[in-house]
């Protein structure tokens, strides 16, 4: 949020530099000591041009700190231009050079700190929430949950899980070329309440993961919440599948809410011909003709 | 088998698809009796309902006779003569369980599609675009029916195709429409849209007790046939509608206003007509909805406006400022069939009403792109067209 305040700042110093360069070029000419240079006054504009686009691109933005790079290469430029007319000029031109030329160099270190923050934000654990409500009580909800095995029935890149105790568990998951498996552990369980777990250290990738269960407002239903973190080998392994399946982690927990939601209150997947596989996001890009499927599905 | 597919923008075609085969344990295949023309197919048609796709088996309207049923149906047995519902519900989620079938929230596996242009998803539609749900429709000799132990009703050999059909769509959704103005006895109910909703949604004011219907439309032997229901009408072509109603009920509106027109309708004045036309035709609104306009300036202070005519997607110079000071309050939904369903039939069992009055045409399955020509542009003062497969 700070960074963006910051960047947002950096926006609306674009604006300003770049209405002066277009409303009073002659004076930013001179007050950079290039006002001899035939041409100054029609660069003095461009650079001002330059500057509005920073500036929308700051100001208009969702993430504004990452549009700093924008800024930190049109400084680059500055510090070209700058650098040769003050190794060109002498006396009071070349003072007022190298002063715009300091200016200059300090405003880049700030936009490439802003830059550099905007970028290093997205760089986090990557974290997926979703939920969902069932009209069905809450411990029914929790036991079919709890009951690991039963996941893939609305997980649809999970093969299997198989359980080996009461809290490890392996699960083996869908592969274009090779099946990926993993252990996970139950680290904390409330019955009826909430399910946290994570992958076991060592099995080469690293997720966590929380369900919680709660009724619904005047006791309809039950509210499944579930939140997700892939650590760093994990965020990796996720965008992997993202790649292969062309899902986000983001759709596929919300298309495997419905599907449970599906399981759970009316017994199975429901499929139409157009999307045989039920819920999926891929499929909703790529969908079959409403038509009966020839064979069988 | 034979079905009648979207293959493109105003292109039907007969084609030879596969037979359908059970998916889920909860469906039964029916081999269709009868099917009809929807006036709500002519937006698929016309290509203004988002996410058709060429190859779709159209059709929503239909009923037939079971022939295989999945493990999980336990009502419906071979040889049963069924009518289908045309929205597909689950009868366990919150939604079914409070009646709201058409808004089921386990029906319609590309709910996610629906949810980024509507917010919230509505069930599964046999034969309505992938948005919801992707179902093949019922203009085909067979149809995989989902959850065909809640939808389908069981009707005895007594009642003819033609008596029943209608409970599918057209006779609950007109019928709706009539229930939604909470109409009292002395009420006049305006409807605009004198097609076979609302002709029978003029017969259902009546059935529950309105005094006066007056029907809008511009179509003599469209206005013709609604008149046999016993209501007044007005060719908009003719007359100004807000001053001529405003005259008939004394100047206080009409108690409820019924839109049984939706999205494509037509305007009496050509430049406003061509404006929103060309918008449409652009993809800038999908709307056309003078329909909703009028019928929100023509109702009375405190009325309700009931839409059950189909909207798509977004409408641009929406009178809210008149909605809200006026005390208006409007009602919608696709209709949530499996609620009327029942009693309806009992109504047209005892009598009271033979919705089949509606019909004008019959023809085979194989002639169902003509049956479309003549019902869109209103040629051989088509009606509503019945298909046989």
């Amino acid at each position: 949020m700070m960074t963006d305040r910051f960047a947002r700042a950096l926006g609306w110093t674009s604006l300003a530099l770049g209405a002066a360069h277009l409303a009073a070029p002659r004076a930013v000419t001179r007050l950079c000591g290039v006002d001899d240079a035939p041409g100054a006054t029609t660069v003095a504009r461009l650079v001002g041009g330059r500057e509005l686009l920073h500036a929308a691109l700051l100001l208009g933005a969702k993430n504004p700190a990452q549009w700093a790079w924008s800024r930190v290469a049109g400084d680059t430029m500055d510090l070209g231009v700058l650098g040769r007319a003050a190794a060109n000029r002498t006396g009071a031109r070349r003072a007022r050079a190298l002063a715009a030329l300091g200016a200059v160099a300090g405003i880049t270190a700030l936009d490439a700190v802003c830059a550099r923050r905007g970028s290093a934000k997205t760089k986090g654990p990557l974290q997926v929430r979703a939920s969902i409500i069932i009209n069905k009580p809450r411990e029914e909800v929790y036991h079919f949950w709890r009951d690991l095995e039963n996941l893939p029935s609305f997980m649809v890149h999970l093969d299997s899980v198989r359980t080996i105790n009461q809290r490890r568990s392996r699960w083996k998951v869908k592969g274009p070329f090779a099946d990926l498996e993993r252990e996970a552990e139950i680290i904390d369980e409330r019955a009826g309440d909430l399910i946290a777990w994570r992958s076991v250290p060592g099995t080469g990738v690293s997720t966590a993961g929380l369900v919680s269960f709660t009724d619904g407002p005047g006791g309809r239903g039950t509210v499944v919440d579930v939140s997700l973190e892939y650590g760093a080998p994990g965020r990796k392994l996720a965008a992997a599948v993202a790649r292969i399946f062309g899902e986000h982690p983001k759709q596929q927990v919300r298309d495997d809410l419905r599907r449970f939601k599906q399981v759970m209150e009316t017994g199975e997947v429901v499929r139409s011909e157009g999307s045989p596989e039920g819920h999926r996001a891929l499929r909703q890009l790529h969908q079959r003709p409403a038509q009966p499927i020839g064979g069988r599905a | 088998m034979k079905a009648n597919v979207w293959a493109g923008r105003n292109r039907l075609e007969i084609q030879d698809v596969p037979d359908p085969q059970i998916l889920n344990a909860r469906d039964a295949i029916v081999r269709v009796t009868s099917t009809a023309i929807c006036g709500s197919d002519l937006h698929l048609v016309d290509g203004y309902i988002p996410t058709v796709k060429k190859g779709d088996v159209l059709g929503h309207e239909f009923m037939g006779e079971v022939v295989e049923v999945g493990p999980g149906v336990r009502n419906l047995h071979v040889a049963d003569r069924v009518v289908v519902p045309f929205p597909i519900a689950c009868g366990a989620c919150f939604a079914c369980q409070d009646g709201l079938y058409s808004v089921c929230e386990n029906s319609n596996p590309n709910a996610g599609m629906a949810e980024k242009l509507m917010g919230h998803a509505p069930a599964g539609i046999f034969g309505y675009s992938h948005m919801l749900g992707g179902f093949p429709g019922g203009q085909a000799e067979y149809v995989r029916v989902p959850f065909a132990d809640v939808g389908p009703i069981k009707i005895e050999d007594d009642l003819p195709d033609e008596k029943v059909l209608f409970l599918s769509d057209i006779f609950p959704t007109g019928f709706m429409g009539a229930e939604m103005c909470d109409i009292k006895p002395g009420q006049t109910i305006a409807i605009w849209g004198a097609g076979p909703v609302g002709q029978l949604a003029a017969a259902s004011a009546f059935l529950l007790g309105a005094d006066r219907v007056i029907v809008i439309d511009r179509f003599p032997y469209r206005l013709r046939r609604v008149q046999r229901t016993g209501a007044e009408v007005l060719n908009y072509e003719e007359v100004n509608v807000l001053e001529a109603l405003r005259d008939m009920t004394g100047g206080r509106g009409p108690d409820a206003c019924i839109d049984a027109v939706g999205m494509e309708a037509h305007h009496p004045t050509p430049a406003i007509y061509a404006y929103d036309r060309t918008k449409q035709a652009a993809r800038m609104e999908t709307e056309r909805p003078y329909v909703l306009r009028e019928a929100i300036m023509a109702c009375r202070n405190g009325g309700v406006v009931s839409v059950i005519g189909v909207y798509g997607g977004f409408v641009d110079k929406f009178p809210m400022g008149t909605v809200m000071n006026r005390s208006l309050t409007i009602r919608t939904g696709q209709c949530h069939v499996q609620r009327y369903i029942e009693p309806l039939l009992d109504r047209i069992r005892a009598g009271e009403i033979d919705p089949s009055f509606v019909i004008s045409h019959r023809m085979p399955l194989s002639e169902a792109p003509r049956g479309f020509e003549l019902f869109k542009h209103k040629q051989d003062e088509c009606n509503k067209v019945v298909l046989t497969p």
